[in-house]
């Protein structure tokens, strides 16, 4: 009997030895040396992880429990990769070609690198994995405690705790030391998978010892051995056909779903040859992992006393036989199949936890995104290491509150049918371009929420989280949601219930959720690159140009080089290959050469695109596009700027157009003006004429009518001259060519002589002045004199009341002097209001003689002067606003 | 039979020069000053030719024509159109809408008298 100590003694040992050959492995690989370390034997042995000590231990004591039932566990395996290989190829070349990290990462990816995905599979994950990893524990435990048992030095069994607590602190510190050495997940860890090579030879070596001392040892050969399993209860076992389908799926689904089988199978994979051995020599791994365990089961039963655990019969067999060295080996065994797939699945795990769950929150946090690059390798190798203690810290809880009680092949199919929930998203997503977002979250929510339902709570025990009466009652009473008898389905074991109803509804539910809605554009491009991956990618960027058209490619090259050039890079290509002509050999050589000439003018990415549509090698990846759009940005915004470019000769064509419409607004309005000139000359010349020819035709005129006809002439005579003196007056002011004559004096003198010069004073028109009329005056006197003649002399001709009046008023007003003359007639119409300081704007009355430039020519004195001049309306009469600056503002002009 | 003529103008001192002219010759002369309701005084008065001036207070002389026009009892009225502007364009637009004879002023009394006679008459 071993003692616990030589035990301990042995385990460290075994460690240390591990430590040697991972950091051997790490040193060759560092060197470039080790081509042993890329051998498909090495990649076939890593995938041995998939024999845990729940195979090591575990396939024994199911055989002893359930007869042949565990082949299950590795008929689905052998069955994927002998008959499945070419999906398995699929998923191997995707991940290398995507750069894929996990299986988080390789669903999220897909489906348009959605991180919500991502979070969900990683979760999902870690909760199925969790009880796994604490199976390992329990399994070290338990063999631990078997040799404590029957030691003499015997220890309470509360240490247990403290075991199980010591191997995992041991495991993390060696996956954090060997596991988070690289920082791209996507490096492999040759240390780790080296070590995880020689505990799979190991395991195989102690169990096959085993075997071999049970079938020839103990029961004396293969006949012998054959006879008593015959004899025993093993061969009573009825096969149930639907737990055989249920379990033999479910381990084909968790080969290729679980996260600790993704990482060697797609991260860890070296060449996508070494698949080709594995495909036969891990099958061939299997078929020795499980030759023994019926004898070594039914030989348990035989000679072990009742009530032995019959999952520790590969231990217990040797030690009750006497035979320490085979228990120590066995132990050894089942040591290497728990630390082995801890320390696989914890580093899948944390990578997963870190790259979709820590690192976009540490992200988030930090404000402006701009990093130095040593910052964010130190954060995510510390977000790995912490996710690896942590997951490690899950398992053993996991431990301490499940109590570790349950049967090891138990925990270890929930766990499985946990990870199976990736399975619809995973195939759909790999053969199914329809396959999208939606229907994958929706599939993976109702799935992992069947499992946690039906399987993953109730394996706690009764009352543990699920009150017993909820299993027998269901929730709230409510039956047809028992978590073993859904939708009022009885009867039915309660693993293939579970597993049945969860991969069930999560496949309808991804498919139908598929059918009802459509991908995003970046989920169409992923879903491309991923069911066509075979297709389109080659192992490296270049090209193989057997599909070429040289033909094609020229057709290519004139649109974008043009005819000429385009000939003659062609010509000197075909004579470089030895060929006459202009058609080179689209030899790789030849389509880089031309991808570099294109991509002087297209741009790099748009060449590559271009020629790898044409050679049908069109290997567009997301990078490639991502350039194309990088290209298109540069294109558009030259294009913006030549926009804004066109912008400017718009504006400038607008405001030509507008000059333009101005000059011919202008031209018309100097058309109207001379044509109301010709009319204002004509009219008086009209009379003239007429009245001249009259008097010289007529002979037999009155005195009286040659007097009167001779004022009409002279009448007529006079108002020409008037217009003409009134136009050469406006044009003066207009051009402003007029010079003023600037002298002082009071406001009262201007307006007296504007009265005396109208006769206002001698006749019928009343007038009143009040006001500001001493008011001191610095202007053309002369000018604004003219002014106020205008306004008198308009008062005369147009005002229309019986008793003509006019009210004259000046004031002072913050030095601007305001002088207003309202008359009592029926004043200018609103309408008019606005055209009565235009030219020739006579309005109404025509009889009154004036050429309609009066105001016109006011506005523009008073415009000369610094003043005003407006109608003001609502007086009761005809009422205009004169206004001045008050004489020192004008003397500072 | 006595000819009458309505002679549509504002200015006084035309009126009375083509006044005196026609009434000379033995034309019954009525005169009209605006041309907001010049095509009424047409109506009512049943002149035998209208001497029409453009540009009339309150409405243009080539609205009132194209007005005559239109009705049926003036429709083939003698209109001797009379305008100060007289630029081609104003000649044309008369011809076009149907007036009988255009004219430029400052116009001769003879060329007046002359063209009222061949237009209507006596």
């Amino acid at each position: 009997m071993p003692s616990l100590n030589l035990l301990i003694g042995v385990c460290l040992a075994y460690v240390a030895l591990l430590f040697l050959v991972a950091f051997g492995a790490e040193r060759a690989a560092f060197r470039g040396r080790g081509a042993w370390l890329r051998s498909p034997w090495v990649y076939t042995l890593s995938l041995s992880i998939y024999c845990t000590a729940w195979t090591f231990y575990g396939a024994v004591g199911y055989a002893a429990r359930s007869g042949m039932e565990y082949l299950t566990i590795y008929i689905g395996p052998t069955l994927v990769m002998i008959g499945w290989f070419w999906a398995v190829r699929k998923l191997v070349r995707i991940g290398r070609s995507q750069n894929i990290t996990s299986i988080a990462d390789l669903i999220s990816s897909r489906y348009g690198k959605s991180n919500l995905l991502g979070v969900l599979v990683t979760l999902l994950a870690v909760i199925g994995t969790t009880p796994y990893i604490a199976l390992q524990l329990q399994s070290v435990t338990l063999s631990v405690a078997s040799f404590s048992l029957a030691d003499a030095t015997v220890r309470p069994l509360s240490d247990q705790n403290s075991t199980a607590f010591w191997v995992a602190a041991g495991l993390a510190f060696f996956t954090v030391l060997f596991g988070t050495r690289n920082l791209d997940a996507n490096e492999r860890h040759h240390g780790v998978v080296m070590a995880i090579a020689v505990e799979a030879v190991v395991k195989l070596v102690a169990l096959m010892a085993v075997g071999v001392f049970v079938v020839w040892g103990i029961g004396g050969g293969v006949s012998e051995t054959l006879a008593r399993i015959d004899a025993s209860r093993l061969g009573d076992w009825q096969i149930q056909p639907d737990r055989w389908l249920a379990l033999t799926g479910l381990s084909a689904a968790a080969f290729l779903c679980l996260p600790r089988m993704f990482q060697v199978l797609v991260v860890e994979n070296e060449e996508e040859g070494h698949l080709r051995t594995a495909s036969w020599a891990f099958p061939a791994y299997l078929l020795l992992m499980s030759l023994f365990v019926v004898p070594i089961a039914v030989t348990g039963l035989d000679l072990l006393p009742e009530g032995s655990n019959p999952d520790l019969f590969v231990l217990s067999l040797p030690l009750a036989e006497g035979q320490n060295g085979l228990a120590l080996l066995s132990f050894i065994g089942g040591f290497s199949s728990a630390t082995s797939m801890v320390i696989v699945a914890s580093i899948a795990l944390s990578t997963m936890v870190s790259n979709h769950i820590v690192m976009p929150i540490w992200l988030s946090r930090q404000v402006g995104g701009a990093m130095v690059s040593g910052d964010v390798r130190y954060v995510v190798i510390t977000a790995r290491r912490l996710s690896i203690i942590g997951v490690l810290a899950l398992g053993y809880l996991y431990y301490r509150v499940s109590g570790g009680s349950s049967a090891l092949a138990a925990i270890g199919l929930i766990s499985f049918s946990g990870v199976a929930q990736f399975l619809p998203a995973l195939i759909g997503g790999l053969f199914w371009r329809g396959a999208n977002r939606i229907g994958a979250l929706a599939g993976l929510v109702v799935g992992g929420g069947l499992w946690l339902w039906c399987l993953f709570l109730p394996s706690f025990g009764p009352d543990m989280i699920l009150p017993g009466a909820v299993m027998v009652d269901g929730p709230f009473g409510i039956g047809w949601l028992r978590p073993y008898a859904l939708f009022g389905i009885q009867g039915l074991d309660p693993l293939v219930h579970g597993v049945l109803w969860s991969l069930l509804l999560n496949t309808g539910v991804f498919v139908v959720t598929c059918l009802l809605t459509f991908p995003s554009p970046m989920e169409r491009l992923q879903g491309a690159q991923f069911v066509n991956v075979f297709d389109h990618s080659g192992a490296t960027r270049g090209w193989s140009g057997a599909m070429a058209q040289s033909e094609d490619l020229m057709i290519m090259a004139q649109r974008i080089l043009g005819a000429r050039d385009a000939q003659e890079l062609f010509r000197i290509a075909a004579e470089d290959q030895g060929l006459q002509g202009y058609l080179p050999e689209p030899t790789p050589d030849f389509l880089r050469r031309l991808e570099r000439a294109l991509s002087g003018s297209v741009g790099a990415a748009t060449a590559h695109a271009m020629i790898g549509q044409i050679t049908g090698g069109a290997n567009v990846s997301v990078e490639d596009l991502l350039a194309v759009a990088d290209e298109t940005a540069q294109i558009m915004e030259h294009s913006s700027q030549l926009e804004a470019q066109s912008a400017e000769l718009e504006r400038t064509a607008r405001q030509l157009r507008a000059a333009n419409e101005k000059l011919t607004a202008l031209s018309v309005q100097k058309d109207a003006f001379l044509s109301q000139i010709s009319h204002e000359l004509r009219t008086p010349m009209t009379s003239i004429r007429a009245f001249s020819e009259i008097m010289r035709d007529t002979d037999t005129l009155e005195p009286q009518e040659k007097v009167k006809y001779a004022g009409i002439i002279h009448g007529e005579a006079v108002r020409l001259t008037r217009l003409l003196d009134d136009l050469l007056d406006l044009s003066v002011l207009e051009n402003g060519q007029v010079r003023m004559n600037v002298s002082s004096g009071p406001l009262r003198a201007v307006l007296d002589h504007a009265i005396s010069a109208t006769g206002a004073d001698r006749g019928a028109m009343r007038l009143t002045l009040r006001g500001a009329l001493d008011a001191d005056l610095r202007t053309d006197r002369d000018r604004l004199a003219q002014v106020f003649i205008n306004l008198i002399a308009n008062a005369q001709k147009y005002c229309d009341a019986k008793e003509q009046e006019l009210r004259i008023s000046a004031r002072d007003m913050d030095g601007i002097l305001i002088v207003d003359f309202i008359d009592n007639g029926s004043g200018v119409a609103a309408e008019e209001q606005d055209l009565i300081f235009e030219k020739f704007s006579r309005v109404g009355h025509q009889q009154a003689g004036g050429a309609g430039l009066g105001l016109a020519i006011c506005r523009e004195i008073m415009v000369r002067l610094g003043g005003s001049i407006t109608y003001l309306p609502g007086q009761g009469g005809a009422a205009f606003r004169v206004t001045l600056p008050a004489s020192d503002a004008m003397a500072a002009q | 039979m006595e000819r009458t003529v309505l002679v549509i103008e504002d200015e006084p001192n035309i009126i009375e020069a083509i006044s005196f002219i026609l009434s000379r010759d033995g034309w019954r002369v009525v005169t009209h000053s605006n041309g907001v309701d010049a095509v009424d005084a047409v109506a009512s008065r049943r002149p035998d030719l209208v001497i029409l001036d453009v540009m009339l207070p309150g409405r243009s002389g080539f609205d009132i024509l194209r007005d005559l026009r239109a009705e049926e009892g003036t429709a083939a009225l003698p209109v001797l159109m009379l305008t100060a502007r007289g630029q081609t364009q104003d000649r044309e637009l008369a011809q076009s809408l149907g007036a009988s004879r255009f004219m430029a002023k400052p116009f001769s009394n003879a060329e007046v008298l002359e063209a009222a006679n061949a237009l209507v008459a006596s």
